[in-house]
């Protein structure tokens, strides 16, 4: 035994042991992610039972996807309003599940709890039907004619295949629609809003000649005029699209008999999934994560996709990395090479390296005090006093969020940029310097270079410590739902000034402020999943150029 | 540090000029170099012949890599370095005042004990030190590129990937072409810090050979460890110990009838 522990086995166990301990928790993490994110675009069954006792007159029908089951004691199955037969003891198990039943503009409750015991008559039916709408979520029944202005065009035979072909013709009218009132409407509104403020400006101005504001007003007068009317023309092109949008209806019953109308330019896809083959599900499950990733949220954020969310993310990361990286380079190339190297250096040093362990929150109070009310409340003052008292920057925003960022990721990007260049061997900068370089010569054309891998470190901690950070964000310039993305087609093209969404937020969000936690449910994991997937792709794309500079400059590190 | 100072200098120390040396590059007069408080040199005088080659030989520590930076003021970069005395570049003292040091290195070129090429590629690596001076002109780049490596004698290996990253050359090919970025820009003498001692016998066959083709267009001062490669490459030798200056003469009288007890006993390998 004391053998066996001189001999320094039990340090190599330990050791293996605590890698053993983390693989299991990281692949645990990502594993369950995974896999509650992922499989919540499947095309589930559709499940169709009798509740209660039909022949006490008592009996339903519900219709749904099964959710989840529980097993819960008697008591608390009586506490739930569940009848229990009397023969069970209080030690005995129930069984409930979870059903996602949908219609809640019928049922008013799209997902119920039914316990075992009352459930009979368990099927499921080839032609259910899943709906998926603009609102009022999901609608499960069966389809029974598709109505063309009130008229009947399929019933029976071919009712499926036209119900198909009507909700895609409704989709492209639907993007139709979207595109013009986002981009027409928004160039032209855009327009109109910069032509008052030239208005304002020159009423304000002292110094004009009468004559000359007038001419200057028609002019802006003659430019409202043309606007207001292309603004009309826009709005006779929406009522038509909007109308052609709701033309078509569809008849079906939910489950029960009920018959519904429902307008097919509300349905955002029709599924079968009972009747679908394994193929097709599997192309229905591709073209929902599509959908998801591509799309815009709905209803308060537990339904549609979470591009905005995605594109947000990205476009914050990116814009922070442009400002820490040259900041934090430029800074540790003052500390290690220029800086008198002595007390007053050693306390900026600790400085900066304890900046790391601030609470990320703090940044984020200081982004709002700072950045966003006195250095936004200036740019405001300065350069858009005709807008006031309405904020430009002096509210958060795109680029504060990216500041702030970047502040909380300086002291990552200075110290690994200050290791690399501590790394440069010194051989390297004598052959610069003998032959008659200058200190900053060689530093930008020889030390410089060979940092670069080490930069590239600085940045691949960064960009992991940014794109998952959402506290300081909610300050600084994250809301729930942005109704535009910060790049569009309108000058400047890039907007600054513009508040974004951000996945972070977005499962903070979607999980702990949702009004319909069970929708949300699977919204949540899936969206961490594709955050932290979108992690990875961007730190493998800093991983591949810092891969390629090292390979550039193998020898010299050796 | 006043023991040292207050101690008797050997005699050889002061017969400081062989017979028959007229051209004279550097003369270096009672150069004392200190680190912090440690004396490194003691008292150097020194006349270095024009477009010969001079051997500087003694143990690890004796200073002869100290002596040899300070030719070109590289001993500038250790903070707690301290110069005392001249040395003069064709009458000029290069530790006066208003020196330029980087147009003193342009004039007096170096190469190191461990191959520095730069993260560059062989073309930029030998057009560095021009670029650094303002050319950019292709045609002038190209033509010194080209005779810079074929006075290092690299110029057939290399001539079909210039535009390859140095790396990718092996550890002679790199110090010759270390020695071609040092002769791009005209130097008038070459320090040369143990150029050899990092590469294998063939490499090391070339750069000797490299160095007496050089000798003709160039001063070159060369620090080395190995005695054979003194007596084979130089025209001088000066041995050192404990940063005296012990003897320095012709190169073959130095191996032959050394006027020293000390430089004797190091040449034939009784200590160092």
């Amino acid at each position: 035994m004391k053998l066996w522990w001189k001999s320094g086995a039990p340090w190599v166990w330990l050791n293996a042991g605590a890698v053993a301990v983390s693989m299991v928790m990281v692949v645990g993490l990502i594993g369950l992610i995974a896999v509650r994110g992922l499989s919540h675009f499947y095309p589930s069954e559709i499940v169709e039972f009798q509740v209660g006792d039909p022949e006490l007159g008592l009996g339903q029908m519900v219709m749904g996807e099964h959710v989840r089951s529980q097993t819960i004691p008697v008591p608390v199955a009586r506490d739930a309003g569940i009848t229990v037969p009397p023969e069970l003891d209080d030690d005995d198990l129930v069984t409930r599940h979870l059903i996602k039943q949908g219609n809640r503009d019928v049922t008013g409750n799209d997902f119920a709890w039914y316990a075992e015991l009352q459930m009979s008559e368990w099927q499921t039916p080839p032609d259910a039907m899943r709906l998926e709408r603009r609102e009022w979520g999901d609608f499960y029944g069966y389809p029974v004619r598709v109505l063309e202005e009130g008229e009947v065009v399929a019933e029976g035979e071919g009712l499926w295949e036209a119900l198909q072909s009507r909700v895609e013709r409704a989709n492209t009218l639907f993007r139709e629609l979207r595109r013009i009132e986002r981009r027409d409407v928004g160039v032209i509104s855009a327009e109109m809003e910069e032509l008052r403020l030239r208005e304002r400006a020159l009423q304000r101005d002292p110094d004009i000649a009468p004559e000359a504001l007038q001419d200057q007003l028609d002019q802006i007068q003659a430019r409202q005029d043309v606007l207001q009317e292309n603004f009309q023309t826009l709005r006779g092109e929406i009522d038509i699209l909007r109308r052609e949008l709701y033309r078509d209806t569809l008849v079906a019953t939910v489950v029960g008999g009920q018959e519904v109308q429902i307008r097919i330019g509300d349905i955002v896809r029709a599924v079968q999934p009972n009747s679908l083959s394994l193929s097709a599900k599997v192309t229905e499950y591709a073209q929902q994560f599509w959908a998801f990733v591509s799309g815009e949220p709905r209803e308060a954020n537990t339904a549609g996709g979470i591009f905005p969310a995605i594109f947000g993310t990205v476009t914050m990361v990116l814009l922070m990395s442009m400002i820490v990286s040259p900041f934090g380079v430029l800074a540790a190339i003052y500390l290690r090479e220029y800086a008198r190297q002595g007390p007053l250096l050693k306390l900026i040093r600790i400085s900066v390296y304890n900046l790391a362990g601030v609470p990320s929150i703090v940044y984020g109070v200081f982004g709002l005090g700072f950045f966003i009310y006195t250095l936004g409340g200036s740019i405001d003052q300065l350069f858009y006093s005709d807008r006031l008292p309405s904020p430009t920057f002096g509210s958060p925003a795109l680029i504060w969020a990216s500041l702030t960022l970047a502040l909380l990721t300086l002291p990552v990007v200075i110290v690994s940029t200050e290791e690399g260049l501590a790394r440069i061997p010194s051989s390297v900068r004598h052959g610069s310097l003998a032959l008659g370089a200058t200190k900053s010569e060689t530093l930008w054309k020889v030390v410089v270079p060979l940092a670069t891998p080490a930069m590239m470190t600085g940045m691949i901690l960064a960009i992991a410590r940014a794109a998952g950070e959402v506290a300081p964000l909610m300050l600084v310039g994250v809301v729930k739902l942005a109704p535009t993305l910060p790049v569009d087609a309108t000058f400047p093209f890039i907007h600054l000034d513009r508040q974004i969404m951000h996945l972070g937020f977005h499962i903070y969000d979607v999980g702990f402020q949702s009004p319909n936690v069970e929708a949300a449910r699977p919204l949540v994991y899936a969206t961490a999943l594709v955050l932290v997937l979108l992690i990875i792709v961007l730190n493998l794309t800093a991983i591949s150029i810092r891969n390629r500079l090292r390979e550039r400059y193998r020898a010299a590190s050796d | 540090m006043t023991s040292m100072t207050t101690a008797p200098r050997p005699v050889a120390s002061h017969a400081k000029t062989p017979s028959g040396m007229r051209d004279v590059t550097f003369q270096v007069r009672d150069l004392n170099l200190f680190y912090g408080k440690d004396q490194a040199l003691k008292g150097i005088n020194l006349d270095i012949p024009r477009h010969k080659v001079t051997a500087f030989i003694g143990p690890s520590g004796c200073g002869k890599s100290t002596l040899l930076r300070c030719f070109n003021r590289m001993n500038d970069l250790v903070d707690v370095c301290r110069v005392e005395g001249q040395i003069l570049l064709d009458g000029e003292d290069i530790y006066a005042r208003g020196i330029d040091v980087a147009e003193l290195r342009r004039k007096v070129g170096m190469v190191f004990q461990k191959p520095n090429p730069f993260p560059k590629s062989i073309y930029e690596n030998v057009a560095y030190g021009l670029r650094l001076q303002g050319v950019n002109n292709k045609g002038v780049l190209d033509e010194v590129v080209e005779r810079s490596l074929r006075g290092a004698a690299l110029w057939d290996e290399v001539k079909d990937r210039l535009n390859d990253n140095a790396f990718g050359l092996s550890g002679g090919q790199q110090q010759r072409l270390v020695i071609a970025r040092a002769i791009a820009i005209e130097p008038e003498v070459i320090l040369l810090d143990e150029p050899a001692s990092a590469l294998d016998p063939i490499s090391t066959l070339k750069i000797e050979e490299l160095i007496n083709e050089l000798k003709n267009q160039y001063t070159i001062l060369i620090v080395t460890h190995n005695m054979q490669q003194a007596a084979r490459v130089s025209d001088y030798t000066a041995f050192m110990y404990l940063g005296d200056l012990v003897e320095f003469d012709e190169t073959d009288r130095i191996f032959t009838e050394p006027a020293n007890k000390q430089t004797e006993d190091y040449i034939t390998g009784r200590y160092g």
